[in-house]
């Protein structure tokens, strides 16, 4: 019965959308009670109720994710931080840790069939890394208002760079530059949809590293992961083949996103009962992304992860700015 | 099918490697301390139910209102044999594991004479390093 439904395209779709109504009206429900009982306290609801909303939600998200092609930071963030009673400074380090989890678990398979490329990856991360402390520093000193409002306001440009953004999977790269051919950044991949050996090289290095300092600043100061940024700028940019640049990204998060955690650690912004069922449901909820993935239509889950960015990148503006409290 | 020139590097799979190990070690602590944290056989810095009073707070005033430890603090037995605080064993493995893996590729790239990612690789390794020493404070707002 169950092979039956998770070979059916159809029941994929009606599972999909089952699940992202559930997520909506879940998060909602967490918005109208949010307002009735404004945090820190909510009296009338049992602690236990909200890690396990969050662990509901996040697998949720872990699926949506996947199927969407984003990592969890960037859904994780602007949705729990928004509907959720927790501090956006607790929701930001949870963020970079499930972000980083996802990295992390992620890592070693892209590393080892070669997608993931570490000649590619180490100069990029000491840019992004250090960054990225500097990032989480603003963030952690910045008044929570200011920070909810420039989180939402980046979530809507991402909004505009999901749903614009062209992809090249092979980009033409005639020349690479000088700083890319004195560190030897270059490669070769077997790509298995066309059956042939691709080499790829990369040009505009200097651009795509002085970008670089600007994402990593955002990732730490928004706990977001920077998946969104880093695959434009490799591929596009810096013309590195996009299964390169989707892989090395997903790699580049276990490097910059440490550095950032390691400042909300030391800070005490990281709270066990929102960081473990979120980094357990995420990844519950990718393990079970990657088994429907192949029935999906891909378009469609990508414009539903853009409306849900959307949504929520506007509740975080508008509680930012005290219009939606 | 893939061939010797689609390899990855050797040191390529030697991060894979340590990263592959160190992250399931990782997450099984956190999973394991999040049961022990719940469970209470370890004496509670802070009462679980109590736990909504606080979280909505700015870290710095959480870290006010309960005495918390900031930087390496936690790692006091003071404060790391308790339920809350046992958790950041794990979390702290997951974020250290990157520097391990960054010291276990730096040999090879040092055998390869490969000095510009020596280079790059030292650099990160002080970058992490600092990140994770609690140096770095931020005043709060």
């Amino acid at each position: 019965m169950l092979t039956k439904i998770l070979k059916s395209p159809r029941a994929f779709t009606l599972i999909i959308i089952v699940c992202s109504i559930l997520m909506l009206g879940a998060v909602l429900g967490y918005a109208s009670t949010e307002a009735a009982s404004p945090p820190p306290a909510t009296p009338d609801v049992p602690w236990w109720v909200w890690p396990l909303s969050l662990f509901l939600v996040t697998f949720v998200l872990g699926i949506v994710a996947v199927l969407g092609g984003v990592g969890g930071g960037v859904l994780f963030v602007p949705i729990v931080g928004g509907f959720f009673p927790f501090n956006l400074d607790f929701v930001r380090g949870a963020g970079l840790l499930v972000a980083l989890a996802g990295a992390l678990a992620a890592g070693p398979g892209l590393l080892k069939r070669n997608l993931a490329s570490l000649r590619l990856a180490l100069p990029v991360a000491l840019i992004a890394s250090s960054a990225a402390i500097v990032g989480a520093m603003i963030g952690l000193a910045l008044p929570q208002d200011v920070v909810q409002t420039l989180l939402g306001a980046t979530i809507l440009l991402i909004v505009l760079i999901m749903a614009t953004a062209k992809k090249s999977d092979f980009p033409n790269v005639p020349n690479p530059d000088a700083l890319s051919q004195s560190l030897a950044i270059t490669g070769i991949y077997r790509e298995e949809s066309i059956g042939k050996d691709v080499e790829w090289q990369i040009h505009r290095t200097p651009k795509g590293l002085a970008l670089f300092i600007v994402i990593g600043v955002m990732a730490g100061m928004f706990g977001l992961g920077a998946g969104w940024a880093n695959v434009p700028v490799l591929n596009l940019l810096m013309g590195a083949p996009l299964k390169i640049s989707v892989a090395t990204s997903k790699f580049l998060l276990s490097i910059t996103d440490t550095s950032a955690a390691w400042i909300y650690l030391n800070q005490g912004a990281v709270l066990p009962m929102i960081v473990v069922p979120s980094i357990v449901g995420i990844m519950l909820g990718s393990i079970v992304g990657v088994k429907i993935l192949a029935k999906t239509k891909p378009k469609a889950i990508k414009w539903m992860v853009i409306g849900l960015l959307l949504f929520s990148g506007l509740r975080a503006l508008l509680k930012g700015l005290g219009i939606w409290k | 099918m893939s061939n010797d020139r689609t390899k990855a590097s050797e040191e390529q799979i030697a991060y894979a490697n340590i990263l592959n190990v160190g992250m399931w070690i990782g997450l099984a602590i956190v999973i394991i301390m999040f049961f022990v944290y719940i469970s209470g056989v370890l004496p509670r810095f802070i009462p679980i139910e109590d736990l909504p009073k606080y979280w909505g707070m700015k870290v710095n005033d959480f870290n006010h209102t309960l005495n918390a430890p900031t930087g390496w603090g936690w790692a006091a037995p003071k404060y790391l044999l308790t339920g809350y605080y046992v958790n950041f064993i794990g979390i702290a493995i997951l974020a250290g594991l990157t520097i391990l893996c960054y010291a276990v590729i730096l040999p090879i790239l040092i055998r390869k004479k490969d000095t510009p990612y020596v280079i790059i690789a030292i650099a990160e390794i002080a970058v992490l390093a600092l990140a994770a020493s609690g140096i770095l404070k931020t005043g709060g707002h």
